[in-house]
């Protein structure tokens, strides 16, 4: 593959920030979801 | 309307002038700004003339932060921001005098800044009208940003560092403009900058129009 | 599915959205990095293009989707509208962020440098800027409801000012310097055609999934500060009741 580290340096960066974009949102919901009483919450 | 608007521009001016915040603060930090930009472009290599439409409005352009922010500044510390709510004067009134009196002082110290990059940086000018045409609407441009984006961020205690992040890249089209028009009329070839005039007056439009839209909602903030 | 609520912002939507991202993004890792060939010009650099591209376009779909919020909660004043403007504006900004990296990292090797001042690059970085200059009002602290005006006001001008942005930056540029832009193969191989509108579907589909993650715990978040400011009020009706008592009022 020509340019190969540019490629995969983008395609990382790009699932990278993504992933941890996602995992920190699902810790946060995850933590905040203990302090909120069942019947407040929309979903599920 | 007009006559509700002049009554706020004649009460921010007077406030500034009994102040002399934009006399003793304002200009002399843009005028400053020109004499730091020398010390970073070396004058002796000629650059700077070429370069002093950019910097000219680069100064403008950080006075204009200083400026929006004062006009609100001086309701907010003064707790007199509810009364201007409750004066039963239109919103759209206030804003337009509000962006009148940044225009008033922005106008003054253009005068000033011209005159110093005249002289400091040794340029000289082919087309004064053009100049004129182009940083008319330039300014009136960025009055109505900077009163809008002045009121948003007049409550928030963190303002001053605030409001250039929110302001400045709003302004970035100004600057364009009013360099490349500048640029037309040092170099005489106004063809091109008339262009970037009507530009100008194009965004003086919008920034006002949008700014008389939206200022009733800002002044509801506390 | 059982009748206890979930211990997070999952559901069964969300579950569903979540493998589909997940299946998606390595199909699309699995078209764009194998499958896919190599450009006639550009070589694999145009790899770069399946992420790049969708990356600006979910930018702007975040940015249009913050300007309804803050357009529809200017007009009814609820909870949701401000909610849906905080996480799209949040998403806009990281996929900013990635366009910019993005498209970078593709004009190293096709213009032979990271950075020129491209009409396009130039107005995504003001475009991000703006977006920063958004989250940072934001995070200023203030109460629900004034944070959710001074934002809709901001995020109503997002849209305005970043097409004004776009069309000067464009005019300075082209009035500037050649076009330079390597513009993509009109007579573009198929796969690479399918495996770029692949590139937009995922993306449609991971953007969807993140932003309802995004929005519940917006939502929570906002259901944890109303409750601690109930308490903070009883307390504080309690220490002046207390107070009161020993007093002659």
């Amino acid at each position: 593959m020509t340019h190969a580290a540019y490629v995969l340096t983008g395609w990382g960066v790009v699932a990278g920030s993504v992933a941890l974009f996602t995992w920190r949102t699902l810790r946060r919901g995850r933590t905040l979801s203990r302090l909120v009483p069942e019947e407040r919450r929309r979903w599920g | 309307m007009f006559a509700e608007a002049r009554i706020v521009a004649a009460k921010d001016l007077r406030l500034e002038w009994r102040s002399r915040v934009t006399t003793t603060q304002v200009v002399p930090f843009a005028v400053l700004t020109l004499v730091l930009f020398a010390f970073a472009i070396d004058p002796s290599r000629g650059v700077l003339g070429r370069v002093a439409p950019g910097l000219f409005w680069v100064a403008v352009l950080l006075s204009t932060t200083l400026a929006a922010n004062r006009a609100h500044a001086v309701e907010t510390d003064a707790g007199t921001r509810d009364m201007l709510r409750l004066s039963g004067l239109e919103p759209r009134a206030v804003f337009a005098g509000k962006a009148a009196a940044i225009v008033v002082q922005l106008l003054g110290l253009e005068i000033v800044l011209a005159a110093g990059t005249v002289v400091l940086y040794n340029v000289q000018l082919a087309t004064p009208a053009l100049l004129l045409s182009a940083a008319l609407p330039a300014t009136v441009a960025l009055g109505a940003a900077g009163a809008t984006y002045g009121a948003l961020a007049a409550s928030v205690r963190v303002r001053e560092t605030l409001l250039p992040l929110l302001l400045l890249p709003v302004l970035a089209p100004v600057l364009i403009a009013a360099t490349s028009a500048t640029e037309a009329a040092i170099d005489s070839t106004p063809e091109a900058g008339w262009g970037w005039a009507g530009l100008l007056v194009v965004l003086a439009l919008l920034y006002a129009g949008a700014g008389a839209g939206i200022y009733g909602v800002l002044l509801e903030d506390q | 599915m059982t009748t206890i609520a979930p211990a997070g912002t999952g559901s069964r939507a969300t579950l569903v959205l979540g493998w589909l991202s997940l299946a998606g993004v390595a199909a699309l890792a699995a078209l764009g990095l194998w499958w896919s060939p190599a450009d006639v010009v550009q070589g694999d650099s145009v790899r770069l293009m399946y992420v790049h591209v969708p990356s600006a376009i979910l930018m702007y779909a975040g940015c249009s989707l913050c300007a309804l919020g803050s357009l529809m909660w200017l007009r009814k004043r609820t909870d949701g509208w401000d909610t849906l403007a905080q996480a799209s504006a949040e998403l806009a900004t990281l996929f900013a962020a990635l366009t910019l990296v993005t498209g970078m990292l593709w004009g190293r090797p096709t213009w032979g440098a990271y950075w020129t001042w491209d009409a396009r690059l130039t107005s995504t970085t003001l475009l991000f800027l703006l977006l920063v200059g958004y989250l940072a009002l934001r995070s200023v602290p203030a109460s629900a409801d004034t944070r959710a005006r001074r934002s809709a006001v901001l995020g109503l001008l997002l849209v305005p000012n970043a097409m004004i942005v776009h069309y000067s930056v464009d005019w300075w540029n082209t009035l500037h310097q050649d076009a330079t832009v390597a513009k993509l193969d009109p007579t573009i191989d198929d796969l690479m055609l399918f495996t770029l509108f692949a590139g937009m579907v995922v993306g449609g589909v991971v953007f969807s999934w993140l932003l309802t993650h995004r929005f519940r715990v917006a939502w929570l978040q906002r259901q944890v500060d109303e409750v601690s400011l109930d308490r903070a009020i009883v307390e504080r009706r309690a220490e002046a009741d207390l107070a009161g008592h020993g007093s002659t009022r």
